[in-house]
């Protein structure tokens, strides 16, 4: 604030005795005013996260082969070129293909897998059980380089009956992935308590009957956001994928990306993949968000709550 | 396969035997435990199968030779047998004269440092302001801060690519405002230390950054307005009440780049693909796909992870610690 601005404002104010005069005369002395700068630093790191990939989006509309010099606007690189376009070139779209199976795949398993994990050991407890959860927290935090390597050998040389390929690939990615089902649920069991599912069994309800009609409704979101939360990270899994894949039938997109650009045949078409990709990842999201919120309807928890839950934020 | 697979350790399903501190288990008691067993047993079954046995593979192939004839691992199970060949190979590497590898660790470890202290020093302030100044457009807010950690990370390094080829925006822009010369644009994409790292932050300060909104969300704002009450200043507040109030996640967000930064060999591949700026992640993942040297990416997979095992259990310890306060 000039200091012009400020005679100004203390006339304007003369009457008004409830502003502390500290504040009137040093405006960077008040605890109150605007983090200016912060917000500025905020949106100025937005737009260095987000403006490279707008452009990138936009350049897999580019009219030209280039990746970096806008020729025009067209459509060729996703349907019009008859060669080259992710509609046309059958790598590309089995690319696009692959993915999409592995994440429905890999999704189908875990999560039926995860959330009955997750159930068995936060009931049964004991020293086997406890083991077992910090295998499976483990699973979530060891390097994936590390893991893809293990996934790599485990699939080479012992259990070389499953070869690298689409089975494999879904293999690894369940056991990558079964932490997030695993996690989540278990956290909302701890907020659920025992309570109904104690009222259930007085009630009359046998315990196979206190699962089905109490307990699984109540974690329902919960079990949504985390097949949510696997879908989206298989879309953009690489590294376990890329280790694990062996011909371009069992190529998911981020793979043929990295292999394309690494071999240097990038080009617009690389950047409409990707967008492929971020369009099937945002759609996942939404869909996630608007059902996550319609399932915790009438719930304490806003809607920064469940983009949060969404994320992946507050798992653990 | 010449060796014969080994049989798996038998899975310990053994129910634990009931507690006796209670008088008499009830037979519902136990039918429930037994029910509680039996649900949890696929995906104990699964992560024994495919999480515990294979890194005992990765051990066996770690600690096992090679077939001269056609260069493929031989697994030795049997810790009675065990060769230290690769082992020794992985030491000359990293040690002693020939010791290519050593410098590659060095500047693995360079890079991860600058690049996670760089998203620390970006990700904080950007966090702090929406967990506790957004207001009403935290939401907005909320939604632009995590956009990137739905896009795709190959879509995320294609952007920078795009943007720093040699007739690329960034180059166009240093030329307009003259800090380079239009005729000789730099090079970003030939082997720059610097564009790897920026690559580095840019791929993994989403994950930190997450961290850290939800670490910073949950601090009372009214122990900060308590420094303030009690005199504090702006800066001392916060390097008083906030900062330590936010040790663990910063933590803990730091751990969740630097953990995968450590394995990270596509960023580099993608923005240098130059052998100077090849990292750890890249010598493993060349030694996977080079026969004869299988055994050796697997000495220095085992070797990265029980570098980082200390860390991964704290974090598990940490956040574990973490949830059941905020519940």
């Amino acid at each position: 604030m000039t200091a012009t601005g400020a005679t100004t404002e203390v006339t304007a104010q003369a009457g008004d005795d409830a502003q502390p005069r500290a504040a009137r005369l040093r405006p960077w002395r008040n605890p109150w005013r605007k983090p200016w700068l912060l917000e500025s630093f905020t949106w100025l790191y937005l737009i260095w996260s987000l403006v490279p990939i707008a452009l990138a989006v936009l350049f897999s509309f580019n009219n030209g082969k280039s990746q970096a010099v806008w020729q025009g606007f067209s459509w060729r690189w996703y349907f019009t070129d008859p060669v080259n376009s992710v509609w046309h070139n059958p790598a590309l779209h089995a690319a696009v293909i692959q993915t999409v199976r592995l994440s429905v795949y890999t999704t189908i398993i875990a999560v039926p897998l995860g959330v009955a994990f997750a159930l068995g050991i936060n009931r049964w407890r004991g020293y086997t059980s406890s083991t077992f959860n910090f295998v499976m927290i483990l699973s979530f935090v060891v390097p994936e380089l590390i893991f893809g390597v293990a996934m790599f050998f485990v699939f080479t040389v012992l259990f070389s009956f499953v070869h690298l390929g689409t089975l494999a690939e879904t293999l690894g990615l369940v056991t990558w992935n079964v932490s997030w089902p695993a996690i989540i649920v278990q956290a909302r069991l701890v907020t659920i308590g025992r309570q109904y599912e104690e009222a259930a069994a007085d009630l009359g309800a046998t315990q196979f009957q206190a699962i089905r009609k109490v307990l699984l409704p109540l974690l329902t979101p919960a079990i949504f956001a985390s097949a949510v939360l696997v879908f989206s990270s298989v879309i953009d899994d690489f590294v376990i994928v890329d280790l694990l894949s062996s011909n371009a039938g069992n190529t998911p997109m981020s793979v043929y990306i990295y292999a394309q650009q690494h071999g240097g045949n990038g080009g617009p078409a690389l950047n409409a993949l990707g967008t492929i990709m971020l369009v099937l990842s945002l759609v996942i999201v939404i869909i996630g968000y608007i059902g996550y919120r319609i399932m915790t309807r009438g719930e304490r928890g806003d809607r920064k709550q469940a983009l949060a839950t969404i994320a992946g934020a507050d798992y653990g | 396969m010449s060796v014969a697979p080994p049989k798996s350790p038998p899975p310990p399903t053994k129910p634990t035997p009931a507690r006796t501190e209670a008088p008499k288990p009830r037979r519902e008691d136990q039918q429930s435990k037994a029910f509680w067993i039996a649900l949890a047993l696929p995906g104990i079954i699964w992560l024994i199968l495919l999480f515990i046995v294979p890194f005992y593979a990765v051990l066996g192939i770690a600690e096992g030779q090679l077939n001269r004839l056609t260069e493929a691992p031989i697994a030795q199970y049997n810790p009675l047998h065990w060769s230290s060949s690769n082992v020794i190979n992985v030491y000359h590497d990293l040690i002693g004269a020939t010791a290519f590898a050593a410098p590659i660790a060095l500047r693995t470890l360079a890079y991860v440092v600058v690049a996670s202290l760089l998203c620390l020093v970006l990700g904080y302030p950007a966090a702090y302001f929406v967990a506790r100044f957004a207001g009403r457009r935290k939401g907005i807010f909320l939604v632009l801060l995590i956009a990137p950690f739905w896009i795709s990370y190959m879509m995320r390094m294609l952007a920078w690519i795009d943007l720093l080829q040699v007739n690329g925006y960034v180059n166009k822009a240093l030329s307009t405002l003259h800090i380079t010369s239009a005729s000789s644009p730099i090079n970003w994409l030939g082997g720059k230390p610097l564009t790897v790292i920026l690559g580095l932050v840019y791929g993994y300060i989403p994950y930190l950054i997450l961290v850290l909104y939800a670490g910073l969300d949950r601090i009372d704002p009214s122990l900060i307005e308590a420094g303030r009450d009690l005199g504090l200043g702006r800066a001392r507040t916060f390097l008083r009440v906030t900062l330590p109030l936010s040790r663990q996640p910063i933590l803990t967000g730091l751990l969740i780049t630097v953990l995968p930064m450590l394995g990270d060999y596509y960023t580099n591949q993608l923005l240098s693909g130059a052998p100077n700026t090849s990292m750890i992640g890249n010598l493993i993942e060349g030694q996977l796909g080079t026969p004869g040297l299988q055994g050796q990416g697997a000495v220095l997979s085992l070797l990265l992870l029980l570098i980082l095992i200390v860390p991964m259990i704290y974090y598990v310890i940490a956040t574990n610690r973490s949830s059941r306060e905020a519940t």
